[in-house]
Order: structure tokens, then sequence, then C-alpha cells
């Protein structure tokens, strides 16, 4: 290593660690440097706990700003960013806060996370026109079956056993804070038809049924494995859902009446 | 190569928050600048609004994450987004920062000192070659702020940028505030630097704000925090280097603690004043 890249890797390695600072820098009144060298400790874990700020406001105001912070700080120091990227910086925060420890007590809170990445990944997602209800009105009724859907660059579907999205608009303005009286888990579909990111609650077997048609399995098919495991599934009610919601783009014809992954 | 070609007016850093009030009546702003980074999303608002600025102002991308003064290779990954940025937006001036932000492959999102060496400077070069031949366009690189120094260092900073814009045809970004930073930082009179700095290669200025501290020994330690309105030493500053300089880009940077628009307005019909008052002296 040269001389240099020594000098930037000693200052590199400092920066995580509460060591003194390096030998290599100077100040020009003495040799005391710590709070010189903080100020780039502090700036590092500073700016990426906002980043996680912005990317996570519901978790945030959940937890409270000092809680949030000490589990940010912690994250960024196991898991500091790889990329200069940082709107996509935190993707695995949740998974990191499902095993930190001091928020134990707070089961749903990963889940309300991994609500707001992928809110947040609809938000900087590509844009794309949805599906035009009226277009499918065209397709003869006895090729829906095939049919098989584009989805939507934004689409994502999270489900919980917490009621996730209530939770998560009672702490983003969208709702008041109240007592949940049923505990219920939430299967929610996000996507940013246009310039807002939506949600909708999905009825029973419409997570496994969304999730289907976003891999290419074809109308039919993705209804009959979905109510082969829930009796409750409503084919036309999820359908309602799949038009209204922008979350597809285009729609082709299967060439078969089987499942369909290759599309 | 496309040269970097701001009006030489007064602009400010856009911020999503201040878009409705930009949007609701003309500006008499002359250009604005973006941080690279927070436009690298495939799609969505950000893309929206700056696409809805672009079709009324001039625009600067300025890059806070290319880290040009590492040792280490540059990112291609990184260098590749910014060029797909630069054709889309077709900016009038892309500008970095000579300091460093990434090592090992970790991304430390703080614009870190290097020392000012034949070594650094060969590597600089180099990098900026790389950024300008990348783009097909000729980079702004920035002064930094720095509260440390390195006992390795063997060239003054504004000899160094003097030798990176001479040898890569690079311009310069003059960033005003960090001047005033690190010369109080290092107990330097800020006009001394002005004097040896190589104003000829100066394609815009930067103004912001700054905080105060004290480092280990009780002494004054600034730091460019961006968080409030320019202080009267660095308008006095700047009103040196226009003086000298005649009217060029000059743009007013707010990040944090963000103020409402018409303050942030008010800031840069400041900075106009003072261009327009240089116009006019070099006029009579």
């Amino acid at each position: 290593m040269t001389m240099s890249a020594a000098t930037q890797n000693a200052f590199a390695i400092g920066l995580f660690s509460t060591t003194p600072p390096p030998s290599s820098l100077t100040a020009w009144n003495g040799t005391a440097l710590e709070r010189r060298y903080s100020v780039y400790r502090n700036n590092i874990i500073a700016s990426l706990t906002e980043a996680l700020v912005s990317r996570f406001p519901a978790a945030l105001n959940i937890v409270g700003p000092d809680f949030f912070r000490a589990m940010a700080q912690a994250f960024i120091r196991l898991h500091p960013p790889r990329s200069p990227l940082l709107l996509a910086y935190g993707d695995d925060f949740p998974d990191f806060v499902a095993g930190f420890e001091p928020a134990r007590e707070l089961a749903y809170l990963p889940d309300v996370m991994r609500l707001e990445v992928a809110r947040g990944r609809a938000y900087h997602a590509e844009e794309a026109v949805p599906l035009e209800a009226r277009t499918l009105a065209d397709v003869e009724p006895h090729r829906l079956r095939t049919l098989i859907f584009k989805p939507h660059p934004s689409l994502s579907v999270i489900s919980s056993p917490y009621p996730v999205a209530t939770i998560w608009a009672m702490n983003s303005g969208g709702r008041p804070l109240a007592a949940l009286d049923d505990w219920l888990g939430e299967d929610i579909l996000v996507v940013r038809p246009r310039m807002t990111v939506e949600m909708s609650g999905l009825p029973p077997g419409g997570a496994a049924f969304f999730r289907h048609l976003a891999a290419g399995v074809n109308l039919a098919g993705a209804a009959d494995a979905v109510q082969h495991a829930e009796a409750r599934f409503d084919l036309s009610a999820n359908l309602a859902i799949l038009l209204r919601s922008g979350a597809f783009t285009a729609f082709s014809q299967g060439t078969s009446d089987e499942n369909r992954h290759d599309a | 190569m496309i040269p970097s070609a701001l009006p030489r007016r007064a602009g400010v850093g856009f911020k999503p928050e201040h878009f409705a009030d930009i949007l609701a009546e003309p500006q008499t702003i002359g250009f604005f600048e973006v941080h690279a980074e927070n436009y690298m999303g495939a799609g969505g608002p950000p893309h929206a609004q700056l696409g809805k600025l672009r079709e009324d102002y001039a625009l600067s991308i300025h890059g806070v994450g290319l880290s040009i003064g590492s040792m280490q290779p540059l990112d291609r990954d990184h260098l590749a987004r910014l060029k797909t940025l630069c054709d889309r937006y077709r900016p009038e001036s892309f500008s970095e920062h000579l300091a460093w932000s990434s090592h090992d492959g970790v991304f430390l999102n703080d614009l870190l000192p290097l020392p000012y060496t034949r070594e650094t400077l060969d590597r600089v070069i180099e990098h900026v070659d790389q950024v300008q031949a990348t783009l097909g366009r000729q980079m702004l690189l920035e002064n930094p702020a720095t509260y440390l120094l390195f006992a390795e260092s063997t060239i003054e900073e504004t000899d160094f940028l003097a030798e990176i814009a001479r040898r890569t045809g690079c311009g310069l970004l003059l960033d005003v505030n960090n001047v005033f930073v690190a010369a109080t930082n290092h107990n330097l009179d800020p006009r001394d630097y002005i004097a040896r700095f190589p104003l000829e290669a100066v394609r815009e200025i930067h103004l912001g704000g700054h905080s105060e501290t004290i480092d280990d020994h009780g002494a004054c330690l600034l730091i460019d925090s961006h968080d409030t309105p320019v202080k009267d030493p660095v308008w006095a500053l700047y009103e040196t280097v226009i003086g000298r300089l005649g009217p060029v880009a000059s743009l007013v940077e707010w990040d944090n603690d963000l103020p409402a628009w018409p303050m942030l307005r008010a800031e840069a019909e400041a900075a106009q004043h003072i261009l327009d008052r240089a116009a006019q002296q070099r006029a009579a």
C-alpha cells in the first residue's frame, strides 16, 4: 500500500471505532485532535441516520426519535451502505430490527418497516401506465382464463400476521391513533400507478393471487391455485382490485390453460 | 467535451419542500442545483419535479458520492449512473468534490479530506480525466471544508486545485463558505487563500451557512453545516471574489433545517445584488 492509500485506510477504519485519531493527522494548535476527527465520525453516523429516518417515518413515530436513532446507529455500524445510492439504503433494516433485542416486544414493527420499504421502492420505481379496465372488456370471455398480466414496476404485496397497514396509517397521519379491537393480520397491495404511492387491503387469498399473477401465472392458474388453499377466495372481488389499483400495465394471451411461469 | 456553462447569476439548491412555491410564480432565479444521488431512482416524483424545473430553469447537477479523492478506483457503476443522469437532463454544469466518500466498498456519506502530495495529485487527475471522458463534458471540482490536516501534505490546496485544472481542463467550483470554514479551522487568513486561488478556472461559486463549535484546545472550529443563512464574513469574502472575478454563477446552499422558500429566495437575491453591482462597475 502506498503512503496515501495507507493514510486513507487508517482514516476510514478509525471512523467506525472509538480509538484515538490516526497519527497521520495534524492541526495548527496542538496534538489533541479528538474533536476535529469526531466531526467526520459524527457526520457519517448522523447523515446515515437521517437517511433511515426519511425512509422509515412511521417506525420513527412508533418507537420515538431516541429509540429509533439508537436502533439505526446499531444497524449502520453493522451494515454500512455499500453504494452511494442512499435511496435504497436500509432495505434490510427491517430484518435487522426483527432480531434487535430491545425492540422484541414490538413484534409488528419489522412488518410495518417492510411496508415502508415497499412504499419507498414504489416511490422511486420506473413510470408505467396502468391497464385500463375497458381494454379487458374487449377480450372474448372464453379467453379470459389464459390471460397473463404484466406487473407495474412499482408493485409489491406485503403479508403480515399483524394489522400493519392500519398501524402504518395511524403513524403517518392517515387515521387517528386508537386501540385496535381486532388485532388481525393484513395483506396489502402497494403500487404507484401515477405520482402517489397507493395501498389496497387485500381480501382472503388476494395476496397469493396477486403474487401468482405478478410471477406470470395466467388468470385461471392463479385463481385455481388460491382456491385450493383459501375457501373464502372471491375472484370477482380480487379482479375489481386488480383493475382499480393499477397493479398491472398490460396483458397478453397465454397459449394454453396451463399455469405459466415464463411470461 | 461540453463546457460547463451556467448563467452568471444567482441560483439556489433545489429542495422538494419548495417545489410548490417555486412553481406558483415565475422566479428570478438564475439556476437550480440538485444533488445527483437524489435523482438516481428509475422514476417517481423526484424525476417529475426535476423535469418540470428543467423546462424553465438552467440546471446544475452536483454529485456528492463519486469519491474522486480516493486512492482506490472510481465506482464504475456510479459513474455510469451519473452519465445516465447527465444525458437525461443535459445540465449546464456537473460538479463534484475534492474529497473521498467510499472506501473498500463502503459508502461513508461524508466528504472526507485527503493529503495533498504528488501521489494523490496524480490519482485525482486520473479520476477527473476518467469522469470527463465518460460524461463527455467538463466537470467542476469543489474545494473542501476541512477540519484536519495531514502531516504528509507537501502541496498547498490552492496549488493542488490549480494543477488539476491545468492538466485536466476541468473548471473549479469555489465554495466561499468552505474557504472561510477551512481557513478559520487552520488559523489562516481566508483572503490569502483567495489571493492564491486560480480564479481564472472558477465557473461557479457556492455560498452557505456554517455553525460554530470549539476544538480540543478551545479554539474556534467551524462546521460546514448548511443550516443557516450565509454569514456576514462569507458575504464579505464573496464580494471580494466577485470584485476580482466579475459576475459568475453563484449558488446558495441550504440543506438542513430548511427555511421557507421566501427566505431562501432572499438569500439568492442578496447574491444577485452583489453580482449586479459588479456588472455595473465593470460596465462603467
